[in-house]
């Protein structure tokens, strides 16, 4: 049987499609609305409340966790001051990724944690083979739902029941109050817009989303699925786990790991030199940057709009854009006298409805992952391959100011208006 | 650049056609002014705060024509395009009837069933016949028409191909595009459906805007025009941009400005000044001269106002040739639209459907059978404006919070039909009247729905004429008729964006493709503009 979340009750009267998948053995809806793209816009122009409870929760704390956490994460949690919080990844001794996910620090010796696989046993053993005893590690998965509150008005929303978003920063934390029931909010999300994250005791979850809905009445607040996410996720740059990336820990070979370096997230080890840590992975992942020994680097690519109609109005048909966001591999080409050059991988394909063109995340040698390289992206057309133009570009593909700058009440999204 | 007279290139009226074509060639590098008469840019879409916090769009409304190469072409997400999707059409019918169709085609399936279950499948059917013709037409809506008289070799050659093409079309959307240019949207879907709700809601695409009833011949062509568009590569799906139209224009004039092109408001044309033509030398323009009496100078000036200002007021039509004044002069404008817009206190109330606002996320057509409608135009052929009219809702507010404060809303509703000439009144006198008759046709829908105003805005034919420039107050500049669409828009002859005075352009809606936001006409007259600099077989 499919566990349900403590908001599950709650969101069942908005979905009209009636369907709901499992996410780690929770029911969640893909879409409440018939319309992904309307969800999509919530995040994107007014606001949306996503139920992400089935993340893996741990509470990691004791005199020795902070120690603890330095030697299992690649990036330097002590960097990490309390009241903030940090996205970082962590490793195998090969250096390959076993899984990225938030660090909350709540108190000098306190982290809180979330994953999208389980890592209880992991994390303890991992404890017991540094031979840190003063680091207790609890799985709270099922005591907090997490509510995530993105979009431009998501501050316009929040604001009216907790002082504390008023002042947060990007990546900062508060742990307050709504309506008397304790809520811990980070101003983080994966949607790459303006937004925060509440976790709130299973408990209270009734009374906390009850003040949200009305909160939100006024701001157009829907539940969103998560298809609307995870075309946010794409535009936002934002690499998901068994799609991007698979865990190393239940791969069967080493073509199906990468490193940190692969995924694009040589930036968590920007000051590598000056960081003294020997975190699990540090070794291998090192011999890597030294010897750029890399085999991909993970880019994003923005699809030749031109192109893509041209070889869909060729084969007589419309070219498909709206709802379309794609999961499966897509081949990509070296351009050159030589065709069908294999070259690399798409990972995730999305039409961006808010910048107008087709964008993908893929993976690619060193050689062609220079921003501005143009490639073949290959899709299919009634059935045949056929070859788009990409281009290598920067992730994010999108990435508004109101993400990480201070909101003003009620928030403004985007788009000027004309006096 | 301030006391600057001297440009490549001078538009004349910075709507939406006036600004694509103004970035065009900017784009190219021309030295390039709009000229506005009014305060801001947008034309005919614009949206204006008339009371704090509510945003009205005063005129259009709906963003779906624009064609999507124009969004490439001058990078204006990068400026600031945000189009939302609009997910529902509601249908109010009679006693408390009523039609939600929505982004699922299985749940509009069963939604139509209710009515008649064969409606449900034909609707599918249509629809993709529908898809398919516009599809066959995407390359002719987006090329510069060939020209029908001129007996040169390479425009005869262009009328062959064109019949060349159209002969190539599958047999079903042939005949399908043939009904669309000869019969009446009525009798198309008199011969597809059976329910008079849903035709109704449909019908509404071949009326509007037009002086023209269900049954009217012409509006087939409506119709189709309307479907021409898309969203995100759905056909004749629509979208509200954020912020409304203005918003749109708004990122025009962004992407114009950004590409080095400089915007002038309050600055009327009176004139557009141009050599004589003797000798054998035809005229040639030179310039504007403004309402102020200054002059510009550029050897290219563009007009993006309607046929009959740009033949008969910017110029003197006796140094035209008279087939073409005859044309023009025949030209139907006639007007039959108007816009009552609401700020609200809250949401409209469907009794049965109560407290959803869900159903106001697209359009919300009042017009619930083609007798309602035929009623309707028959007072605009007595010259009264409708006394039960038909109305095209938008409530924008209920996917954009910023139209409006927090739990308001606005409301745009474009009326119809509103004759530009009134047999017994005039419009200063009517305007309120008007008013007060959509209210109360509102509130025979939406009961309470009088409670819920508090701010109305009532934009009459005359008042478009006014304030926006459009002739007899006709919304794309001309109507949507065959005489006066493709090979004869605005002229037989003169469908190509030139005019008989060298270096005088035509760009606005009354050229092909035709009106709506849909920024065509500016594209193409910026791409015969390139065409003529560039040097014969270069």
């Amino acid at each position: 049987m499919p566990q349900t979340t403590p908001f599950h009750d709650l969101l069942t009267p908005y979905n009209e499609t009636g369907i709901w998948k499992h996410w780690s053995g929770y029911l969640v809806a893909p879409r409440y609305q018939f319309s992904t793209t309307a969800e999509y816009y919530a995040i994107r122009d007014s606001v949306s409340v996503l139920d992400t409870s089935p993340l893996f929760k741990y509470r990691i704390t004791g005199v020795d966790a902070l120690r603890f956490l330095q030697a299992v994460m690649v990036r330097d949690i002590a960097q990490c001051p309390v009241g903030t919080a940090q996205y970082t990844c962590w490793c195998d001794p090969d250096g390959f990724v076993l899984q990225d996910g938030v660090i909350m620090r709540v108190a000098e010796n306190e982290f809180w944690l979330s994953a999208a696989e389980p890592s209880l046993r992991y994390f303890r053993a991992t404890a017991t083979a540094l031979a840190m005893q003063g680091v207790g590690i609890q799985d709270i998965t099922g005591d907090y739902g997490i509510l995530a509150v993105q979009g431009p008005h998501a501050h316009s929303v929040l604001a009216q029941l907790t002082e504390a978003v008023d002042s947060m920063a990007y990546f900062e934390l508060a742990e307050t109050a709504i309506d008397g029931c304790p809520v811990l909010v980070s101003r983080t999300g994966y949607t790459g817009d303006l937004g925060y994250e509440l976790w709130i005791r299973a408990d209270q979850a009734q009374q906390v989303w009850q003040c949200l809905i009305d909160a939100g009445k006024d701001f157009n607040l829907i539940p969103v699925g998560l298809e609307a996410l995870k075309m946010a996720r794409v535009e936002a740059g934002l690499l998901l786990l068994g799609v991007d990336f698979e865990s190393s820990r239940f791969a069967w070979v080493d073509a199906q790991r990468e490193t940190p370096i692969e995924l694009g997230w040589r930036w968590m080890l920007r000051k590598l030199e000056d960081d003294p840590r020997d975190f699990i992975g540090r070794a291998a992942i090192e011999k890597q940057i030294n010897e750029r020994s890399n085999r991909w680097t993970t880019v994003g690519l923005s699809i030749d709009w031109y192109d893509y109609e041209r070889v869909h109005l060729e084969a007589g048909i419309m070219p498909p854009k709206h709802d379309l966001y794609c999961e499966s591999t897509k081949s990509i080409y070296r351009r050159g006298d030589k065709e069908w050059d294999y070259a690399g991988y798409a990972t995730s394909f999305l039409f961006s409805s808010i910048l107008k063109k087709p964008i993908a995340i893929a993976k690619l040698p060193n050689d062609l992952a220079k921003p501005g390289t143009e490639v073949d992206l290959e899709i299919s057309i009634i059935h045949k391959p056929a070859n788009v133009l990409a281009t290598v570009q920067r992730m994010p593909f999108f990435n508004p100011a109101r993400k990480t700058e201070q909101p003003t009440q009620p928030t403004q999204s985007t788009g000027r208006i004309s006096s | 650049m301030k006391n600057e007279t001297n440009y490549d290139a001078i538009v004349i009226g910075g709507g939406h056609n006036g600004l694509v074509n103004a970035a065009y060639l900017a784009k190219a590098g021309l030295k390039t002014l709009v000229l506005e008469q009014r305060p801001l840019v947008g034309g005919a879409a614009i949206t204006e705060e008339l009371i704090p916090g509510y945003k009205f769009t005063t005129f259009s409304y709906a963003l779906s024509l624009l064609r999507p190469d124009i969004v490439q072409d001058l990078n204006l997400v990068a400026h600031g395009l945000v189009v939302l999707p609009m997910t529902n059409v509601f249908q109010p019918g009679f006693d408390g009837e009523y039609m939600l169709l929505g982004p699922d085609s299985d749940v509009n399936f069963h939604e139509i069933s209710r009515f008649s279950a064969e409606d449900a499948e034909s609707y599918r059917d249509l629809s993709h016949l529908i898809n398919r013709v516009c599809h066959a037409l995407k390359p002719l809506v987006d090329a510069i028409p060939p020209n029908s008289v001129s007996q040169d070799p390479a425009d005869l050659a262009e009328m062959v191909a064109l019949n060349q093409y159209m002969d190539g079309l599958p047999e079903d959307v042939r005949a399908m595009l043939g009904k669309f240019t000869r019969c009446s949207a009525g009798e198309i879907l008199d011969e597809y459906l059976e329910s008079d709700l849903l035709k109704a809601q449909i019908v509404s695409s071949g009326i509007i805007g037009s002086k023209v009833g269900p049954y009217s011949k012409e509006s087939g062509l409506v119709w189709l025009f309307h479907k021409l568009g898309e969203y995100d590569g759905v056909q004749g799906e629509w979208g509200f941009h954020k912020g409304g139209n203005g918003g749109f224009t708004q990122v025009l004039a962004r992407a114009f400005e950004s590409l080095g092109g400089t915007i002038r408001t309050d600055a009327g044309v009176d004139r557009v000044l141009y050599t004589d033509g003797n000798e054998g030398n035809g005229s040639e323009v030179t310039g504007v001269r403004l309402k102020d009496s200054t002059e510009l100078s550029a050897p290219i000036v563009v007009s993006a106002l309607d046929p009959r200002r740009t033949f008969m007021q910017l110029v003197n039509p006796d140094d035209l040739p008279a087939d073409l004044v005859q044309a023009i002069t025949e030209f139907k404008f006639q007007g039959t639209a108007s816009k009552v817009n609401f700020a609200l206190s809250g949401i409209p109330n469907f009794p049965g459907l109560d407290g959803r606002s869900d159903i106001f996320t697209g359009f919300t057509n009042i017009g619930p059978s083609f007798d309602y409608l035929e009623e309707a135009f028959a007072d605009c052929l007595a010259g009264r404006f409708s006394r039960k009219p038909f109305l095209d809702c938008c409530v924008q507010s209920t996917v954009d919070p910023d139209m409006s404060p927090p739990g308001k809303h606005i409301m745009s509703c474009f009326v119809m039909y509103t004759p530009y000439q009134l047999a017994d009144s005039d419009w200063d006198s009517e305007r309120e009247n008007l008013g007060d008759t959509v209210q109360a046709t509102l509130e025979e829908f939406f009961p309470g729905f009088g409670q819920l105003v508090e701010h109305r805005e009532v934009v009459t034919p005359l008042d478009i004429e006014r304030v926006v420039g459009l002739s007899e107050g006709n919304i794309f500049a001309g109507e949507l008729f065959s005489p006066q669409m493709f090979l004869n828009r605005p002229a037989p002859g003169w469908n190509q964006y030139r005019t008989p005075i060298g270096g005088y352009y035509q760009c606005g809606s009354g050229t092909h493709p035709g009106g709506g936001v849909m920024g065509g006409p500016g594209k193409l007259a910026a791409q015969q503009i390139f065409n003529d600099q560039r040097p014969e077989g270069g």
